[in-house]
């Protein structure tokens, strides 16, 4: 695997080609999803590149009727709430991501501790692509 | 390793005041410093001469953003005529005026300065609501806010996680709204001075003035569950569980221990202060607790050689009710996970064993954000010194106080205990 920084442009570059990745300390093992380039165990600079699995369960959320502007415009309004959530990775490391495939409207249904995958939202194109880090029910 | 930390020299509080908080279209952040100002030198028993003050340390999170000016520092120290005296800015989000309060401690404490001032002023409500929650999100984690988490939503996450981890319910968090709106009416500078039962009163009269169908609540929690009443704003947290937006100020005056004596008969003496730094929801190493409120705690008992059944009641960071049932629990006053219980029993309650926001808190009191921290600050020595009137807390001896703060997501945190000698 190509060398890139350990950097949050890196890991949107990543989330761009669909992989979720995050670095791990060689010297200790420590993991950190989104990537860190100075190991917070050890303080190693040593990293190396681990590409996730994109298998998680979902560990806290919420449903969201008043979202800041990018996200008002998507659609959604106090009629049409989305969810936000932590999720725990099967790898262990958490990732703050959008839930999608769940009724924001019923929060009720969703439960913390549900099993997730990942997916990539696409948003414009060219050297506007954003990709927002998404996980669905299984 | 845990250091137990001193201050190279005592410091006292001789003087507080705060602005009434609210929104005010005709006033600004001047307008508001003046009045916490005012009061302030009113409070100082033995009178004293505004021009011996030697510095000011003011905390602002983003009048920045909202009213699209900074550098606040020598603007206020210009308005109480402090200048060319030095005034500094601190900035922690919405524990601004806390840090500042910090600073000023440490300045006394090092010996450089005998008298300094210590503030916060915040001008939020001259901005639209979708301005101000985006004003605020300055101070979330870059991963949070990408993925659409607001405020509320942070704070909505970290309910879904106790709730999972503990088996409690949005009624728990009821019963937190209740009692900060059962306080508030006690307090003449509460932004809300209403309780729940006044709220259900007013919304039937209106009704009733309107010829609309008037509605009925069986209780208090029927009112809260009502989502015509209570709407949805980042689930589980609800229009009733956010604080609102506040414009307002508040100060303090700030000496060294020795010369206390010189400016009141009744000061109160910094026993323990602390801060603590906190990491984003998906770096936490768990998500029902706040590891920057349990940092700053450790410190601020460690100086103050107390214990957290030594705090005999306590302003707590209520910017979401959750936050309220967590910090409780991070500051030692009750086990992880049996918060919401004792809420529930009314343990915390103003004439509980262990009052929690006898001002009203954040949700009732209001929250101009950089003003936040002194003005907890303030509801602490208004009650110390026996000043708090009908909320009053009813316990004999009442000697420790203390007020927790919080910035941003749980990015900073202090926790400041106060003692009347």
């Amino acid at each position: 695997m190509e060398e890139r920084t350990f950097s949050d442009i890196s890991y949107e570059q990543y989330l761009n080609e669909e992989k979720l990745m995050g670095s791990k300390c060689k010297k200790c093992k420590a993991l950190f999803v989104p990537p860190r380039s100075i190991c917070v165990k050890c303080y190693s600079s040593d990293m190396e590149w681990v590409e996730m699995k994109g298998e998680a369960r979902l560990a806290a959320f919420t449903c969201i009727s008043v979202g800041p502007p990018f996200m008002i415009a998507e659609g959604y309004d106090r009629k049409h709430p989305y969810c936000s959530g932590v999720v725990e990775l099967e790898e262990g490391a958490r990732v703050d991501a959008r839930i999608e495939g769940v009724d924001a409207n019923k929060p009720e249904d969703i439960k913390v501790g549900m099993p997730l995958k990942v997916k990539f939202l696409h948003r414009g194109e060219g050297d506007n692509l954003k990709t927002y880090l998404a996980f669905l029910p299984v | 390793m845990q250091k137990k930390r001193k201050l190279g020299r005592g410091v006292a509080l001789v003087g507080a005041g705060m602005s009434k908080f609210g929104m005010f279209k005709d006033k600004d952040s001047k307008d508001l410093f003046a009045e916490a100002f005012r009061e302030m030198i009113a409070s100082v028993d033995k009178g004293f001469d505004p021009s011996e003050i030697d510095a000011l340390y003011l905390g602002n999170f983003t009048n920045d953003f909202f009213v699209h000016q900074g550098h606040w520092g020598p603007i206020i120290s210009d308005l109480i005529g402090l200048n060319p005296k030095p005034a500094t800015r601190t900035e922690g989000a919405c524990a601004a005026s806390a840090l500042a309060f910090r600073e000023a401690v440490f300045a006394i404490a090092s010996g450089f300065y005998d008298i300094v001032l210590v503030g916060g002023v915040e001008d939020m409500s001259k901005r639209t609501t979708e301005e101000v929650a985006e004003g605020l999100a300055l101070a979330t984690v870059p991963y949070e806010g990408r993925v659409g988490f607001t405020f509320p939503g942070v704070f909505g996450a970290l309910a879904t996680a106790y709730f999972a981890k503990y088996g409690a319910t949005r009624e728990h968090l009821m019963n937190i709204t209740i009692k900060s709106h059962s306080n508030a009416p006690l307090n003449p500078k509460a932004q809300f001075p209403l309780s729940i039962q006044d709220m259900m009163n007013r919304k039937i009269e209106n009704a009733k003035k309107k010829g609309k169908p008037m509605p009925t609540w069986e209780d208090e929690k029927a009112f809260l569950r009502d989502p015509a009443a209570n709407p949805v704003v980042a689930w589980p947290m609800h229009l009733y569980d956010c604080c609102p937006i506040s414009d307002g100020a508040a100060c303090m005056l700030l000496v060294g221990e020795e010369i206390a004596r010189n400016f009141s008969d009744d000061p109160l003496y910094v026993i323990g202060i602390g801060q603590g730094s906190g990491r984003g929801l998906h770096a936490c190493d768990d998500l029902t607790y706040f590891e920057a409120t349990r940092h700053a705690a450790k410190e601020a008992y460690g100086m103050s050689g107390l214990k957290p059944e030594d705090i005999q009641f306590s302003e707590v960071h209520d910017c979401f009710s959750i936050a309220e049932l967590i910090h409780i629990e991070d500051l030692g006053f009750f086990e992880p996970g049996e918060g919401y219980k004792a809420v529930a029993e009314g343990l915390t309650r103003r004439d509980g064993p262990m009052p929690i926001n006898t001002s009203g808190g954040l949700k009732c009191k209001g929250h101009p954000v950089g003003a936040t921290g002194v003005g907890q600050l303030f509801e602490v020595w208004k009650q110390l010194r026996g000043e708090a009137g009908k909320r009053q807390v009813p316990k004999k001896d009442l000697r420790i106080g203390a007020a927790h703060n919080l910035g941003g997501t749980g990015g900073t945190c202090t926790f400041i205990i106060l003692e009347r000698r």
